[in-house]
């Protein structure tokens, strides 16, 4: 069946062979018979730009490999296919008092894609990234043979090839993860509201340690001495004791309402710069500091997830997300990028600020120890000048994107950015030595 | 590929001496360096183009393509398509020709007819079938107003950018569902070398203005667009003037 793809930032859509498998032999046979424009796999199609996508080529849509297959309560293991939601797969652990230490700012995507992109959460600087807690997985290669790769065993070099990969090595059909305890399914929250950027800096720097998760969003459309005025939202899982006794009755529930879906008619510039900073004033109102406050899940990790398909606000030209990470000592770097961005005329209200910890052994691992600013840019005229001046700065910095959100930057912009990547590339190319699997990311970024 | 903000990896253009696909080239490596390829007669003006692209750092080549030998452009757009894909082709030739001799003079009247018309279709259909199997691209066919509503001064030129219109108009609907675009831009009166010594007329431009318009509506995946925009508005309404009317407009 033709269908047209684009990723959760709506732009650029292609056409491809959309195929669902119904099982892993069926992938293996499509992964065998792939032709010219090659095959990718694709999840929930949370990423923003085109690495799920592959034009005038198969893709496989995985979603239907969504079996969990066994949780070890105590080992503190479970084994997931691929297509498993983090959503399905949190409602699923929770009841056992168990948590998938590494949830992203949604839960719909999927495991393979969690790995493929080895997404982060607010809670990286503490247990690093998704990769980092993959005890095993299973990829399919382009010769059709399934491989059962670990981090330190024979094939480490492919298993962290993949971790991060895009998809690009095979497709993972299985993995076995790493989950934690918990007590309960709420977070014990201190939030902050901060003045300016340095202040929202420095208290990040200060003691982000002494919490489990850490995230601020800051605004982009207060200039002067206010630019960047923030909220840094901290939480720590809440113990059963820390519950008031109401909660304390069903200390894991868990409960993720959808209040309403956004329809696809919306035109687009709804998001300009007098709604910004309407929207930025609002938000950082909102969020006046207090300490100690019991909050859910959707209310601290996912309060975009109350609401369907919001990517449609952006209307038909769609926006990108542009998400880079420099190391400490380029902190000016982020100052830079916040006025420039402020100066711009460009508006994003969601912006985030946060602080990583140490990087991993995938070559194509984003996160690296340093700050992470992403910001959410709807497409208009002059975006993409503001981008590649971005660019400039963030890699001059020894800076990279994360593929994940990338939808526009060069493949010499992504060699710069990952200095290992050649040494990914080498790994690909063995393992695939024809490019069977290829998307659309693959072709624009040389990947 | 083409990227969230619209920017191409590869530029195709055919007429590669056109002036205006000239400056929908300069455009696009203003930003980035895509891999261009300028497929037009062997000349001067051509080397011209290859040299000036290569001195600003754009991987450009040159490949000998004649809108009149329809038999060879199957060959010429399988050695372009055979490096890489194309993400965005322009079919910018065309000739204007003598307005008078062009209805009087059969020879005449058939180059005309051939390059604008049957050359615009040849190549239309070749590069249809290679997009399809990419699944996606945006192709620019350079039209014009003249083929909105002919006039007695220039009906022939005038009939065959109202068939290669029409014939682009109807690719572009059937490569729909294929991830294709087809953009029809129809341009006024543009100064350049083929409208050289011709008396301008209203609502004329040059040829950047017209290729601002095209990046763009290729950007926007426009499917119709005019240059100048006000000259949409002026043709819907010429188009419906009475022809006792419309034949006493000033030429």
């Amino acid at each position: 069946m033709l269908v047209r793809l684009s990723g959760w930032g709506r732009t650029a859509p292609t056409v491809a062979r959309l195929v669902s498998p119904r099982d892993f032999e069926a992938v293996a046979n499509i992964v065998k018979k792939s032709r010219e424009r090659g095959v990718i796999a694709r999840g929930l199609g949370r990423s923003y730009g085109d690495p799920a996508q592959n034009a005038g080529g198969v893709v496989l849509d995985m979603t239907r490999f969504d079996r969990i297959r066994r949780v070890d309560v105590d080992a503190g293991l479970v084994d997931v296919e691929a297509g498993v939601s983090l959503d399905a797969l949190m409602r699923a652990l929770l009841p056992f008092g168990l948590w998938p230490p590494v949830l992203p700012g949604t839960r719909q995507v999927t495991v393979g894609g969690a790995i493929a992109a080895d997404v982060h959460g607010k809670g990286h600087h503490v247990v690093g990234s998704f990769g980092d807690h993959v005890r095993s997985l299973d990829l399919l290669t382009a010769d059709g043979s399934v491989r059962t790769l670990t981090p330190d065993g024979e094939g480490s070099a492919l298993f962290w090839a993949t971790v991060g990969g895009m998809g690009l090595t095979g497709v993972v059909l299985r993995a076995t993860l790493h989950v934690v305890p918990v007590e309960t399914s709420y977070f014990v929250v201190d939030t902050e509201q901060v003045d300016n950027l340095d202040d929202l800096l420095a208290r990040q720097s200060a003691d982000d340690d002494r919490y489990a998760e850490s995230v601020s969003w800051f605004d982009v459309t207060a200039t002067g001495p206010r630019l960047g005025r923030g909220v840094l939202t901290r939480a720590n899982h809440a113990r059963l004791d820390e519950l008031p006794a109401k909660l304390r009755r069903d200390p894991l529930a868990f409960d993720a309402p959808r209040l309403f879906t956004v329809p696809d008619r919306l035109p687009s510039g709804l998001l300009n710069r007098v709604t910004g900073r309407a929207f930025s004033e609002l938000w950082y109102r909102k969020s006046p500091t207090r300490s100690g406050q019991v909050q859910n899940i959707t209310r601290f990790l996912h309060p975009l997830d109350v609401i369907g398909e919001w990517n449609r606000g952006y209307g038909p030209r769609g926006f990108l997300q542009y998400q880079f990470a420099v190391p400490f000592a380029a902190v000016d770097v982020v100052r830079q990028v916040v006025e420039r961005i402020a100066a711009s005329g460009h508006v994003s209200a969601l912006n985030v600020l946060k602080r990583f910890g140490p990087g991993n052994r995938a070559p194509l691992s984003f996160p690296m120890p340093g700050w992470t600013l992403c910001v959410d840019l709807p497409v208009r005229p002059g975006l993409g000048r503001l981008c590649d001046e971005l660019d400039e700065l963030v890699l001059g910095a020894g800076g990279r994107h994360y593929l994940a959100k990338e939808s526009r930057t060069t493949a010499e912009a992504v060699r710069r950015g990952y200095p290992r990547f050649a040494q990914w590339r080498a790994v690909r190319a063995s393992v695939d030595p024809d490019g069977v699997f290829a998307s659309d990311m693959s072709r624009r970024l040389e990947l | 590929m083409i990227d969230a903000v619209g920017n191409p990896q590869s530029v195709l253009v055919l007429g590669g001496t056109s002036e205006i696909a000239l400056a929908v080239v300069r455009r696009y490596t203003a930003v980035r360096k895509p891999r261009v390829v300028l497929a037009a007669r062997p000349s001067y003006r051509r080397d011209a183009a290859v040299v000036e692209l290569t001195a600003a750092g754009v991987p450009v080549t040159a490949v000998d393509f004649d809108a009149r030998d329809v038999d060879g452009h199957p060959a010429v757009l399988d050695k372009v398509f055979a490096d890489g894909g194309i993400d965005v082709a322009l079919v910018a030739f065309g000739v204007l020709g003598d307005a008078e001799r062009a209805w009087q003079d059969h020879e005449a009247a058939l180059e005309l007819a051939g390059v604008n018309y049957t050359g615009a279709v040849s190549v239309g259909v070749g590069l249809a079938e290679r997009m399809r199997k990419q699944g996606h691209g945006v192709i620019v066919a350079l039209s014009s107003v003249a083929g909105e509503r002919v006039r007695r001064s220039n009906f022939v030129y005038g009939s065959t950018k109202a068939g290669m219109d029409a014939f682009y108009q109807g690719l572009g609907e059937a490569l729909r569902p294929h991830g294709v675009t087809v953009t029809v831009v129809r341009p006024g009166f543009v100064r350049t070398r083929m409208t050289d010594g011709l008396p301008p007329t209203p609502l004329s431009s040059t040829a950047d203005q017209v290729a601002e318009v095209v990046v763009r509506a290729a950007r926007d995946r426009r499917e119709l667009v005019w240059a100048p925009a006000p000259l949409r508005a002026v043709m819907s309404v010429l188009r419906h003037l009475p022809r006792a009317v419309f034949r006493r407009l000033p030429a």
